[in-house]
């Protein structure tokens, strides 16, 4: 039984979407992959000579932090670890029984890459450790309890599914904890670090975690087993929906009635709110480069960079999909009496609106001084007047259909990827780097931000030409595009 | 009236429509029955510009529809779900479609009350987004939605499929009431005969995509075409 299943599983993987991309990006993703286990190998190697340079004691300082490692490990599960209930729907009516089917889909998360990475740090640790002269045992026993933890976050997770604010509530406690520990008012570590040494240095502590780990399996499984009904455990969740009618934007005409449709989208859609989110910690993401902190950003040239993100973020990642957050009833919108001009005037406001507020709101960079500020209202000057047209002539090429219920694919979507769109992306950062840079290094800084500012005011006047273009192609374009989002997944 | 030139589409050498000519008249209330691969949906799909032919072209009142959209005022379609927002609620939907078609709040509601027997007390005020509806009921949605706006031409894709006996009368009531009215051509697919020979005046059978009956309803229709399809 186990081996048909894995045999599904094998043809899911194989076929999914992301996997059926073309041969280039594969070997770039490959080259990605091989990076990060890199990364992780060279961190578990390292991380243990660092630490005795530093005349810390290596096993006692990851213990020390090691709450904090298996909380963030949880959030991040939380966010993003997805448990695949559904694919279970089909196997119910066959003659296979429901232990056989609760098991296998348990256990196969046990092999899910949240899990497997964690080993890439804690293997090449725990061998350093021993090499060191550690007790073997030791090491072998914190290992095990240590990856416990980390399959119970695992199990924790899936109980928790479909729970959608926890996320918010772990991410602020943890910061909170961090916060009390960073000014020295309470530190959680005095309370766990004893813990994660007696792991170490006795033989029976490591059996707690364990312990632990086989309750919770059993607890998940039972819980599983008798909730492995359509209406219980496999019903998929049903917003309790409200009519709104948003009569104030009807004084905009069509348009308002486009943008009506728009809010409403962001708001009851799961990856447009990821979306948003990621739009805010673009906000923040200018603080990287204004505090300062790394020495690679401190130049003005990465400066004005920071300024397009800052003020820039919902755009860029709203914007690129234009006009795929329409995929799904995208052939109802091509038979109604829609002017494609109205439809792309809606989201560029909607476009505009986001910028302006996004830049109103990071007048708290005002902190680091009125020049810092100009330069992000220069790159709101700029993301209006260019960028929001670049990115809605970029979308006239970006036919991927957007799953409108799933969080995935907010991070960049592998299909989206094609040599048009990228070609233009780059005037979208590119030119005001590069306006900036000769403005400065021919005259100052100030001629620099006023060069960036002036093409966006030029974009901006040019804006009736740009929509008339971007139509066009809007409409050489429609039956490919229709042909594309027919194809789901 | 909507006239047919000539019109074929091929996808990568097999031709999946094909067909010289054919006039529907207005007021007309036409049936399209055939097999599934048939060709009855890439013919409504092509009637709404939304595939381009392969030769030929599709006049609706006067407009040829691959060259210009000035038919999209008048012509009203439902051929699947994805004619759905799903993030809307059915009433949302309902305003939205009627905002597009130039309608307001009170003449759509006006048409929604109308209609209150066919939605069954399933549709509206029901608290549920429209991708969370039963596909019968979404296809309640769809149908309605496409009489906002006094339309001169109806296109449903298979109407009757997914919905309930009690509403597949109802269904039935409501395109004879639109097949009376001399100003609106109503065009149905379905794949059953008798639904279909109910509520039409004319009836084109199609296979492999060709027209290989066109024959106007008579007690002796249905006969007919069961005596076709039976194989």
């Amino acid at each position: 039984m186990i081996q048909k299943f894995l045999y599904l599983e094998w043809k899911a993987f194989i076929r999914s979407a992301s996997f059926a991309t073309n041969l280039a990006l594969k070997i770039l993703m490959g080259f990605v992959a091989v990076y990060f286990i890199l990364i992780f190998l060279a961190v578990g190697i390292g991380v243990f000579y660092i630490l005795k340079k530093e005349n810390m004691d290596p096993v006692a300082t990851v213990n020390k932090f090691m709450i904090y490692y298996v909380l963030m490990d949880l959030i991040i599960r939380l966010l993003l670890q997805k448990i695949p209930v559904l694919n279970i729907r089909p196997m119910l009516v066959f003659p296979i029984k429901k232990s056989t089917i609760v098991h296998f889909s348990l256990g196969k998360t046990i092999l899910s890459f949240f899990n497997l990475v964690h080993g890439f740090f804690l293997i090449p640790f725990s061998v350093v450790l021993i090499i060191e002269g550690y007790d073997a045992l030791s090491v072998v026993l914190w290992f095990t309890a240590v990856y416990s933890l980390l399959y119970i976050n695992n199990f924790i997770n899936i109980i928790l599914s479909n729970k959608d604010n926890l996320f918010g509530i772990f991410l602020a406690i943890v910061a909170i904890l961090g916060g009390l520990h960073y000014y020295d008012y309470f530190n959680i570590t005095d309370y766990t670090a004893p813990f994660f040494d007696a792991i170490f240095n006795t033989y029976w502590a490591f059996a707690i975690p364990v312990m632990a780990l086989v309750g919770l399996y059993v607890a998940t499984f039972q819980y599983f087993k008798n909730n492995l009904y359509l209406d219980a455990g496999l019903s998929s969740k049903h917003d309790i929906a409200k009519t709104e009618d948003l009569t104030w934007l009807n004084q905009f005409g069509t348009i308002g009635t486009f943008l009506k449709n728009d809010i409403k989208l962001i708001k009851r859609n799961k990856r447009s709110k990821t979306t948003v989110g990621l739009s805010v910690m673009f906000l923040f993401y200018g603080l990287l480069f204004f505090t300062n902190s790394i020495e690679a950003y401190n130049n003005p040239v990465m400066h004005i960079f920071a300024g397009i993100f800052v003020s820039g973020g919902f755009l860029i990642t709203f914007g690129q999909f234009v006009p795929s957050w329409d995929s799904a009833y995208y052939q109802l919108m091509m038979t109604q009496n829609i002017p494609y001009k109205g439809y792309l005037s809606s989201k560029w406001w909607l476009m505009v609106i986001a910028t302006l507020v996004t830049t109103t709101i990071a007048s708290f960079y005002l902190y680091f001084g009125v020049q810092v500020y100009l330069t992000i209202v220069v790159g709101a000057i700029y993301n209006i007047g260019i960028n929001s047209h670049l990115v809605l002539l970029g979308g006239a090429y970006t036919k991927t259909p957007i799953d409108l219920s799933s969080g995935k694919g907010a991070f960049g979507d592998k299909k989206a990827f094609n040599v048009k769109t990228m070609l233009i992306s780059i005037p979208q950062l590119g030119l005001p780097v590069l306006l900036y840079w000769l403005g400065s290094k021919y005259g100052n800084p100030t001629i620099g931000l006023s060069l960036v500012a002036a093409v966006g005011v030029i974009g901006f006047a040019f804006k009736d030409k740009a929509f008339s273009l971007i139509e066009k192609i809007y409409k050489a374009e429609k039956y490919a595009t229709i042909a594309a989002y027919k194809q789901k997944g | 009236m909507i006239q047919v030139n000539n019109l074929s589409k091929t996808y990568n050498g097999t031709t999946v429509l094909k067909i010289d000519s054919l006039e529907i008249k207005k007021g007309e209330s036409f049936g399209l029955v055939g097999n599934n691969g048939a060709g009855k949906t890439t013919f409504f799909s092509l009637l709404l510009d939304l595939i381009q032919p392969s030769t030929g072209n599709i006049v609706n009142h006067g407009v040829q529809v691959n060259t210009s959209e000035s038919w999209k005022p008048f012509t009203a379609s439902f051929l699947d779900e994805s004619f759905l927002i799903g993030y809307l609620t059915p009433e949302e939907y309902f305003y939205f479609i009627g905002d597009l078609r130039g309608q307001n709040k009170a003449d759509v509601d006006a048409l929604l009350a109308t209609h209150e027997e066919f939605f069954n007390g399933e549709i509206l005020k029901n608290k549920k987004y429209l991708r969370d509806l039963s596909k019968g009921n979404q296809k309640k949605v769809g149908i309605i939605a496409t009489l906002i706006g006094n339309p001169e031409v109806i296109i449903l894709d298979e109407p009757f499929a997914n919905l309930d006996p009690t509403t597949q009368f109802r269904l039935k009531k409501i395109i004879k009431d639109l097949a009376d009215n001399p100003e609106i051509t109503v065009l149905v697919s379905s794949h059953d005969l008798q639904h279909t020979v109910e509520v039409s005046d004319r009836i084109v059978a199609m296979h492999k995509g060709e027209v290989v009956k066109d024959i106007q309803t008579s007690p002796e229709t249905l006969k007919e075409l069961e005596l076709f399809f039976a194989v």
